[in-house]
């Protein structure tokens, strides 16, 4: 009965939404890597723009990928205090032992930018594609790896099924607390070690019914004739349509800017 | 002694886009003592209804009264008062954990604080109740057939001596003998301890031979509340709601309306034949 949301979808329709996801997918990795060769403030400010550009376009209000952000704030903070006082360089400010050099304060500011806008593509990749078409996507993407004999196939079978289970197992751990609760059990009493204790009683249950869904689910799948990836088809293949191809070229035109003013400055 | 609701709602996901009214100004009282049937769809919110009685769920508006008192009182202990109204889940051997069956069902006694001891006794007799026999306490839960587990399960929650019994959907999933044994137990278990049961389905046929009192729940009102025989009588409506009556009512139903002179406010197959065998004393003189 309660909604669950899975991952972080956020549902829309804008263009972003639309794209194929192994565009989205390419694109996002395209852009982080290109972000670690980044070391100019033209370069910082070309990505940020075209990073912005990519948030408005997918219509996501902006206060959902900051959320996302809040996950990575510790680390975020920390990385920034190390690099503000420990790089070594030219002193601008002194506190008894710690100083701050002019190439600490360049590099802390360039460490926040470069986490700061690979946790928001991230999120805005996650934001706008579903986790099945995520996992169309990295099937489709991991498929040169079968030649070093990676089972491709499995890999994605598994991660769309997990995904698939989250939901599930959520309301079955629900109603296995509930059916404890009701025999006296109680989880928010006690110390760590007890309150840790308390959940065997839902922890077996829920292992015992995820092997039992688990081997259901083989024989179902295996009635209706699954035997892995071998000539399978799909009922929604990933086809590239013509904005796909335009996405690609905007991307392009980005990388080229990009690699221009990383070499340029 | 009695178990009430006034007024009571529940909404799920309130506030949130996802808002659900699961159930809408229910006020019922059910005395002690009584065994009654809780029927409606998947959906009508009888679920929802009994997880209100054992205070799992606190109703958005209105209350609910153990003994007259508002269960939400800061003084009315949760885990007594679950103590009190056992309520036995739907697959409730889904949450068997233990080692063996005699501390699975020992659970229940142990939270409430009992020492082992006292813990033992009411698991021996609970499950002495239920049908399970000394042999099987060594046991894993996990190597019994279906219908034991279910007792095993059922024990569980009858181990805390409760005053209310309510079981949701006690027979799902269990072939038509298990079904039957599961029913004559719980109709067994009424008569031997005078608790309270409330047995919750969405089978008139299961519910119909046993209870005093049938709670007829759709879109989360009580639609029929009565008798067997008075809501029963009131096939049509029942029907419109996508209830069927039990197949023996519905039998007596169509002979009156050939013509036949039988009442129609029967519900188990002994009244029928009853009713069937003098109507037709009364016919064959013509």
């Amino acid at each position: 009965m309660h909604a669950i949301t899975i991952g972080q979808y956020y549902q829309a329709s804008s263009v972003l939404h639309r794209l194929d996801p192994r565009v989205k997918l390419m694109g996002t990795l395209a852009f982080i890597i290109i972000l670690f060769f980044a070391d100019s403030f033209y370069a910082y400010a070309l990505a940020a723009g075209f990073l912005f550009a990519m948030i408005g376009l997918s219509t996501v209000p902006v206060g959902m990928i900051l959320r996302g952000m809040r996950a990575v704030l510790m680390l975020l903070l920390i990385t920034v205090l190390f690099n503000l006082f420990l790089t070594p360089g030219e002193e601008v400010f002194r506190f008894s032992v710690l100083k701050i050099t002019k190439e600490g304060i360049d590099m802390a500011v360039m460490m926040a930018m470069r986490l700061f806008m690979l946790v928001a593509a991230s999120s805005v990749l996650t934001l706008t594609t579903t986790p099945q078409k995520l996992t169309d996507a990295i099937e489709h993407v991991m498929k040169p790896l079968k030649l070093f004999r990676v089972p491709v196939h499995a890999i994605a079978m598994m991660m769309s099924i997990a995904l698939r289970f989250i939901p599930i197992l959520a309301e079955e751990t629900d109603k296995i607390m509930k059916a404890q609760m009701a025999r006296g059990a109680s989880f928010d009493e006690g110390n760590i070690f007890r309150r840790a204790k308390s959940l065997i009683p839902v922890l077996v249950p829920l292992f015992v019914s995820s092997f039992r869904r688990a081997s259901d689910l083989a024989l179902a799948m295996e009635a209706r004739c699954y035997h892995g990836g071998e000539g399978r088809t799909r009922m929604k293949p990933l086809r590239y349509e013509m904005r796909d191809a335009a996405a690609c070229l905007v991307l392009l035109l980005f990388l080229g800017g990009m690699i221009a003013l990383i070499v340029l400055f | 002694m009695s178990i009430a609701l006034e007024h009571a709602s529940y909404i799920y996901d309130k506030g949130s886009a996802m808002a659900h009214e699961a159930l809408r100004d229910v006020t019922l009282e059910i005395a002690d003592g009584t065994f009654a049937g809780l029927i409606g769809h998947t959906g009508s919110g009888k679920s929802t209804l009994v997880q209100l009685l054992n205070g799992l769920l606190v109703p958005t508006s209105g209350r609910v009264l153990y003994d007259g008192r508002d269960i939400a009182d800061a003084a009315v202990r949760k885990r007594e008062l679950r103590a009190k109204v056992g309520l036995v889940f739907q697959y409730p051997e889904h949450q068997l954990f233990e080692a063996d069956v005699l501390s699975d069902v020992m659970f229940g006694p142990r939270n409430l604080g009992l020492d082992k001891e006292e813990a033992r006794r009411r698991a021996g007799a609970a499950l002495e109740l239920v049908g399970i026999d000394e042999t099987v306490y060594e046991q894993s839960p996990f190597d019994l057939s279906g219908g034991q587990k279910r007792r095993v399960a059922i024990a569980g929650v009858i181990a805390m001596e409760p005053r209310v019994l309510i079981l949701d959907e006690p027979t799902a999933g269990l072939d038509p003998q298990g079904r039957e044994e599961i029913l004559s137990l719980i109709r067994s278990l009424h008569q031997a301890s005078g608790m309270t049961v409330i047995l919750v389905s969405h089978s008139m046929e299961d519910v119909a031979r046993f209870v005093e009192r049938i709670i007829v729940m759709n879109h989360g009102s009580v639609f029929a509340d009565g008798t067997p025989a008075e809501v029963f009588s009131r096939a049509t409506e029942l029907k419109e709601i996508g209830l069927a009556p039990p197949a023996v009512t519905e039998i007596c139903r169509m002979l009156k309306e050939q013509g036949w002179d039988v009442r129609t406010d029967v519900t188990t197959v002994e009244e029928a034949l009853e009713t069937i065998l003098s109507g037709l004393a009364h016919r064959s003189p013509a």
